[in-house]
């Protein structure tokens, strides 16, 4: 029973992880109408800036505003050289010249720092593990991934819900031009958005720094897993960020743990491996066409 | 995207053939993987077979070569096309460079059927040691499983009862856990596996913590290791359930990005930095020259190798290709001094050679090195070799 609370609590932890990308991919992609495939290369650059200042000061309170304020301001000049010219342009090429970025950044980083992996180290205020299930361990780091993210979800409905410039972003996103002709600067509005999904992308970044391999092409690996977040939640709703990437992390992690041992019940053992293996895989992909079916424009669609 | 770059050996070589009378130097096609996350294996391989060629002058066994480098991406089908270009363009017939099987799957039979030769730096698929081999196909690192039969072996030998097993969901990953359990003694307590996209290995942790085995085999190469290795340390389970794993799970950059949690692994090798013999010196030496603060993986060292099997069989035949049968007889002599020291072709054409048991230690100032700790096997083939007809 331990077991099953502590998968649900790391498909729980794994979701909120997933909502840091996504969130900032829904806000581009909804309000904008950009499809930003360089995404994950704003969460590289993010983890990189962390790892380098992290390695060179030995800080990880410093590694933080550095990695916050490199996926900003990433987002800023990209924004800035290339998505401004393609706003009105369509997918395909918004698409051609964002996974150009993808080619360029990546190449970029093997140049400027190789191919090695990066080394980050735990923070060690972090760096050990509380007993919120009594005989099941958790580290605290995940723990602060999750109390992040709770934070960061709040911070976004605050922003978005309550203040004046989140009602222009809202207003901007369903009724772009009746905003333009009440005198409302919506270029500036746009970088404003664009900068901050970067943020939102540097944060998830160097929060992975010490979880994961901080390496060249980190990006794409969680990119196809946001896409299917922002779908399932609905283009541009910060809520069905939120939703969707729990149920993503929560689904992928329990098939996973769950799904072979289900199957050995009534199969071979290697078999039951494989086939669990490949259907878990399955799983989220299967929950996105079901979505897709019911709900097509998704669970939380932003209005209008 | 095509990274055309010529062997350092080129220049030198371009200029010494004005002087002396020009022979052609023999161009050697590396098709390797440069981009994406196994990005540093390929450049790792790529680096110790240029600088095997410097070190001779831009020769190997005293013939002048043209190393001939191309990024396939990690992608099956680009290789292919590279070949297929090499082949008929630059009319190359000998290759090397291939770091993933599923690439030589998909490029190594267009080489063959074309008549050119491959000599493998990596990849060692159990198809083309079994039924599959072919009297042009050399492997100079190993068959894949031998990497995990002797992880399996080491287990054994160290005692463990009760391992918890897991890979990644595609072929390798396969022959993975089926090499371990061909050599491992004890019982399997849990098999999974996992994704190869995969960046969160909480779940597993989990099961793995609940499944109490008293070890853990896993094979991840490259980032994943990596990835793997750390949330395993972070889940507590370092301190109380060892790591035994074969070779690409514990290379010189994943240490290196694991810094101290990777102290204390298990791992099976057939080459490490340390080894004591005249070749590996001189490779050592000279690589550290070349590249300071950069640690040497198994994968430099076996394409070293792979460089030196090259120009023994080049020096037999004076830089003729022409005759691949006479090529195929030179190289089987592997007529060199590997840096891995024993070295001997089986009848599949794939290595005969040693194994040994490694450990993660503190080095001498204090970051985490590789150490080799004893043999595991001696002369160890491959189980695929009775069903090549050769």
């Amino acid at each position: 029973m331990t077991l099953a609370l502590e998968q649900v609590l790391n498909g729980f932890q794994f979701g909120i992880m997933l909502f840091l990308m996504a969130a900032g991919l829904t806000l581009i992609f909804g309000i904008m109408n950009v499809i930003n495939l360089a995404h994950g290369s704003l969460y590289m650059i993010g983890a990189y800036a962390a790892a380098l200042v992290a390695a060179r000061t030995g800080s990880f309170l410093l590694a933080v505003p550095a990695g916050l304020i490199a996926g900003a301001l990433a987002g800023l000049i990209i924004e800035f050289l290339v998505i401004r010219k393609l706003y009105d342009r369509d997918h395909l090429q918004q698409v051609l010249a964002t996974f150009g970025l993808i080619l360029f950044i990546n190449e970029g980083t093997t140049m400027l720092f190789g191919r090695t992996p990066l080394f980050v180290s735990m923070p060690p205020f972090l760096s050990g593990s509380v007993e919120i299930i009594p005989g099941i361990p958790y580290p605290t780091y995940r723990i602060a991934i999750m109390v992040v993210g709770l934070l960061v979800a709040l911070g976004l409905y605050l922003l978005v819900n309550k203040t004046r410039i989140g009602m222009l972003v809202r207003a901007g996103s369903t009724h772009r031009e009746m905003v333009r002709a009440l005198g409302v600067d919506i270029r500036m509005l746009y970088t404003i958005v664009f900068a901050l999904g970067a943020l939102l992308a540097g944060l998830a970044g160097l929060m992975a720094g010490p979880l994961l391999a901080v390496q060249v092409g980190m990006g794409e690996q969680i990119l196809i897993l946001t896409f299917v977040v922002v779908v399932i939640g609905g283009l541009g709703s910060i809520r069905g960020a939120f939703y969707g990437a729990l149920i993503v992390g929560v689904t992928d992690t329990l098939l996973r743990a769950f799904l072979p041992g289900f199957l050995k019940t009534f199969m071979n053992a290697s078999e039951a491996d494989a086939l669990g293996a490949g259907l878990s895989s399955m799983g989220i992909y299967m929950v996105m066409a079901l979505v897709l079916l019911i709900r097509p424009q998704g669970l939380f669609h932003a209005q209008g | 995207m095509r990274l055309t770059k010529l062997g350092a050996g080129l220049a030198l070589s371009a200029l010494l053939a004005t002087g002396a009378a020009a022979q052609q130097p023999v161009k050697i096609g590396f098709i390797t993987t440069l981009s994406g996350p196994g990005g540093y294996i390929g450049a790792d391989s790529r680096d110790a077979f240029n600088l095997a060629v410097e070190m001779e002058g831009g020769k190997l066994g005293g013939v002048p070569v043209q190393v001939v480098v191309e990024d396939d991406g990690l992608k099956p089908g680009q290789g292919k096309q590279i070949a297929d270009r090499m082949l008929k363009t630059d009319g190359i017939k000998l290759f090397t460079g291939i770091i993933f099987s599923n690439v030589l799957g998909a490029t190594a039979p267009d080489i063959l059927d074309a008549g050119g030769i491959y000599v493998s730096n990596n990849a060692g698929p159990s198809n083309f040691a079994g039924k599959d081999c072919h009297k042009n196909y050399f492997v100079v690192s190993w068959q894949n499983d031998t990497l995990h039969e002797s992880a399996g072996q080491n287990a054994t030998n160290l005692g463990y009862k009760k391992a918890f097993i897991l890979a990644p969901n595609y072929p390798a990953g396969k022959d993975a856990l089926a090499g371990f359990k061909r050599f491992f003694k004890g019982d399997i307590v849990g098999e999974v596996y996992t994704r190869l996209d995969q960046t969160d290995f909480a779940p597993e942790m989990a099961q793995i913590r609940a499944a109490k085995p008293d070890m853990v085999f896993h094979f991840h190469p490259g980032g994943l290791g990596i990835t793997f290795a750390r949330q395993y340390q972070q889940a507590g389970l370092l301190g109380t359930v060892p790591l035994v794993v074969a070779a690409p799970s514990v290379d010189a950059n994943i240490v290196k990005a694991l810094g101290d949690a990777a102290i204390g692994t298990n791992g099976t090798t057939h080459w490490n930095t340390d080894f004591d013999n005249a070749a590996n010196k001189k490779f050592m030496d000279a690589w550290t020259k070349k590249y300071p603060g950069r640690l040497p993986t198994y994968y430099a060292g076996q394409a070293y190798d792979t460089a030196l099997a090259i120009g023994a069989a080049l020096k037999a035949v004076n830089g003729d290709l022409k005759d691949p049968e006479k090529f195929r007889q030179a190289m089987l002599k592997a007529d060199f001094q590997a840096v891995r020291g024993p070295f001997k072709f089986g009848n599949n054409q794939h290595p005969v050679q040693d194994w040994v048991a490694t450990r993660v230690e503190k080095g001498p100032d204090g970051t985490p090195i590789i150490k080799t700790i004893g043999k595991v096997f001696t002369d160890k083939g491959d189980v695929y070799s009775k069903d090549c007809k050769l």
